[in-house]
């Protein structure tokens, strides 16, 4: 049960970003929501990391007693893919927030309803 | 091992890394001297180009079944081949190979127009950086051998895209398309970055290679695959701008400077290419063993069909009610695009059918088709997308109804729009009729409806065409109007373009054999061998370009003498031609003429299809929270056909 926890705790960021994207009209919680899925990612690929048995299937970092009994272990792989990950998150929200402060500057632009000038 | 071997061997990682060098340099060499960024970054397009050309003539040489693969940190592939699943990896196939010629053709010619194109603005330090760090992102999305490097170039190049659309920073719009676009290929990203993180939980490895022989491998499909599945078919078709996850598309392909649209076509098709790996190759390596995967197979490619019916449909459909030219060109390009799901997807679906001869019978022509109609569509398109910003450059303004008499100043870009215009609504002889009509001829086969279809859409894209040619060309010149035609560069950039289309147009089976055939092999496994014919053979039919080219000069030359005999009167306003037709309505109402704007003429089309328009233009609100809801929608219908359904 306990080990469930991190996967619980993904499913609920990773949703909860979705509906912000999905249902707010504010800029700055769109960008938000979309730090929130991010975080949901990340957080599944570190939790994907730490796990018991003997798939040894890349070199063994740590080793420390983890449910049944079985040493558990924390794969390298999956701590990269996440600080890669995390490095392209603040290129996108970096970005994503200039394109609103240029909005704001031009139009006065702070919600979704406002943002409308491309349609058809 | 000579330099050449040597050079050979190191192309892969090379390919990628000299346009990444570069673009980071950029900056600093335009301290030095403006000239000589130009320069600067135009060869770096150019080296990596060519070095493209030269691995892409290696691996296509002898049959093209051969593949490269690069292994990062590794001495060779055959040494490590334990280790090459948790490394770093570059494979270059016969696929990944024919993409990269296109990318690299593109981006040739793109560059050139550059040079004048942005010439009059702020920030080309950043604009020439980004152009590169895009190619570089497009090759490395269709090289990467493992699953994580995907998602690494898809949001490099998602970001590199944005900043470029954003490039006119005095224009509002810019922001406000970039924006949307980054939103949703952002989660995009994310989604495609948690699916990711499925298959590795799941199998421990990130190489697709490994990854293709361990799913399925216990014959039956998991849970997680499918969802896995389903989540990397629709992000990748959001990618490739797939209707109904297309509507930031037409938003950021039209707010981009031209030459970067023409490069954002073949970004594109990098979605495309990701598609077709994931399906063909991560999903159906295995598929002699599983009767699931062979189930789960056939409904993904039930699903590519839809989707690219949907595509061409609406896209043409709204591209013909656009008065904006780079909108409607954009909406263009995401019906072509439903041609190439469509290929494909026919192909996907009989290829895992299983038990009987569909496959070798017509859907490896529709996969041919579709393939081929990648490259046919990466020229015309790029060519299309830089005539419209030759239109912008000169007319100053981007709606159809404003312009006017440009054929008059601009005769070599009307030129060349015409033949943009007669590939992209494959009219013989031009090249996009040889795709289309591997197409239309083994669809048929699979489905007489959906055959037909996409010859409608063909008609209907002639249509909006006609419109483009008709209000920005045609017409009594606008005084207003800045004369003359565009820069040379401009032009040359165009030519390099246009140029590929005429050759190819006469020589189709010349690509279909030597690249588009290799690029089939490396998704489907080999078939019966093609060999190189002037006439183009479907399995159903032949088609040969130099019979029309011979019918089109005699008619040419007959009206010709025609003209010479009858003399030329001209059209005056007295002749009953030259009063407009309205579908019999009257032209005028208590004597003031009634007059249609050019980008209206099919108004009376448009009004009888009102029940199919209004709908379409709520979907279109503008609003990114509705488009999100859109893409999840998608999502959760794919999955589920994927889940419950088979």
């Amino acid at each position: 049960m306990m080990s469930e926890i991190p996967y619980i705790a993904v499913v609920a960021l990773i949703g909860i970003g979705l509906y912000i994207v999905m249902f707010k009209r504010n800029l700055i919680k769109l960008a938000m929501g979309i730090t929130l899925i991010e975080t949901g990612a990340n957080l599944f690929l570190i939790t994907l990391a730490y796990r018991s048995g003997d798939r040894l299937s890349a070199p063994v970092m740590t080793s420390q007693i983890m449910g049944g009994g079985a040493p558990a272990y924390s794969l390298p792989t999956p701590h990269a893919l996440t600080l890669t990950s995390i490095v392209i998150g603040v290129a996108t929200t970096a970005l994503l927030l200039a394109f609103f402060m240029q909005l704001y500057k031009k139009f006065k632009v702070s919600s979704v309803d406002e943002m409308r000038r491309l349609r058809g | 091992m000579s330099f050449y071997d040597d050079l050979i061997a190191n192309a892969p990682a090379l390919i990628v890394a000299i346009p990444l060098l570069f673009a980071f340099a950029t900056p600093l060499v335009s301290k030095i001297n403006k000239g000589l960024r130009n320069v600067w970054a135009f060869l770096a397009v150019l080296l990596s180009g060519a070095l493209m050309y030269v691995l892409a003539w290696e691996i296509f040489k002898d049959g093209g079944d051969l593949a490269s693969v690069y292994v990062f940190g590794g001495d060779n592939a055959e040494v490590f081949n334990v280790l090459e699943n948790v490394r770093i990896t570059f494979y270059v196939d016969g696929m990944a190979a024919f993409m990269g010629l296109i990318m690299a053709t593109v981006a040739f010619g793109a560059i050139i127009y550059s040079f004048s194109f942005v010439k009059k603005y702020s920030g080309q330090d950043k604009y020439y950086t980004l152009l590169l760090l895009m190619l570089a992102a497009n090759f490395g999305m269709v090289f990467t051998g493992d699953l994580f490097n995907l998602f690494v170039w898809f949001e490099v190049s998602s970001v590199a895209i944005c900043g470029l659309i954003a490039f006119r920073t005095n224009r509002g719009e810019s922001f406000e398309g970039a924006a949307k676009y980054l939103i949703y290929s952002t989660i995009a990203g994310l989604l495609l970055l948690f699916a990711i993180g499925l298959l590795y939980g799941e199998y421990g490895h990130l190489n697709i290679k490994y990854l293709s022989s361990a799913i399925g491998a216990g014959g039956s499909m998991l849970m997680i695959d499918r969802i896995a599945l389903g989540i990397l078919v629709t992000v990748f078709a959001l990618k490739a701008g797939a209707v109904p996850m297309h509507m930031a598309t037409p938003d950021g392909y039209s707010e981009a400077p031209a030459p970067i649209t023409a490069m954002m076509v073949t970004a594109s098709q990098a979605g495309l290419y990701a598609m077709f790996r994931s399906t063909f190759t991560l999903y159906g390596g295995n598929i002699q063993n599983a009767v699931e995967q062979l189930d789960l197979l056939h409904a993904a490619g039930y699903l590519l069909v839809i989707l690219g019916v949907l595509s061409m449909f609406v896209g043409v459909t709204l591209a013909l009610v656009q008065k904006d030219i780079k909108r409607l060109m954009a909406y263009h390009a995401i019906s072509q695009t439903g041609y190439m799901l469509l290929g494909v997807g026919v192909g996907l679906a009989v290829y895992a059918q299983g038990g009987n001869n569909d496959f070798a019978e017509f859907g490896r022509t529709a996969m041919a088709g579709g393939i081929f109609h990648i490259f046919n569509h990466a020229l015309y398109k790029g060519l299309l997308f830089l005539t419209a910003g030759a239109i912008i450059y000169k007319a100053g303004t981007r709606d159809l109804n404003k312009m006017g008499g440009l054929g008059r100043d601009m005769k070599m870009t009307a030129l060349f729009f015409i033949i943009g215009a007669l590939a992209i609504a494959g009219v013989p002889p031009a090249n996009g009729f040889a795709s289309k009509f591997l197409i239309y001829e083994s669809v048929f086969r699979f489905n007489p409806v959906i055959g037909a279809v996409a010859m409608l859409v063909s008609l209907l894209t002639l249509a909006s065409f006609v419109k483009v040619f008709y209000s920005a060309f045609m017409g009594p010149k606008n005084p207003d109007m800045k004369v003359g035609e565009v820069p040379k560069t401009m032009l040359i950039g165009m030519a390099v373009l246009a140029g590929m289309i005429l050759v190819f147009s006469f020589l189709p089976s010349l690509v279909l054999s030597e690249i588009v055939d290799p690029a089939v092999t490396a998704l489907a496994g080999p078939g019966p061998a093609i060999d190189f014919n002037l006439t183009l053979f479907s399995g159903q039919g032949g088609w040969n370009a130099l019979v029309f080219l011979v019918v089109f000069i005699v008619m040419f030359i007959l009206g010709y003498l025609l003209r010479l005999v009858l003399g030329n009167k001209g059209t005056t306003p007295k002749n009953e031609g030259a009063k407009p037709y309205l579908f019999g309505n009257p032209t005028e109402i208590g004597g003031v003429p009634i007059v249609v704007s050019g980008s209206n003429v099919y108004w009376g089309f448009i009004r009888a299809l009102k029940r199919y328009y209004r709908p379409m233009e709520k979907m279109h609100s503008g609003l990114i929270n509705e488009y999100v809801f859109w893409f999840m929608g998608t999502i959760g219908l794919v999955m589920l056909a994927l889940m419950v359904l088979i």
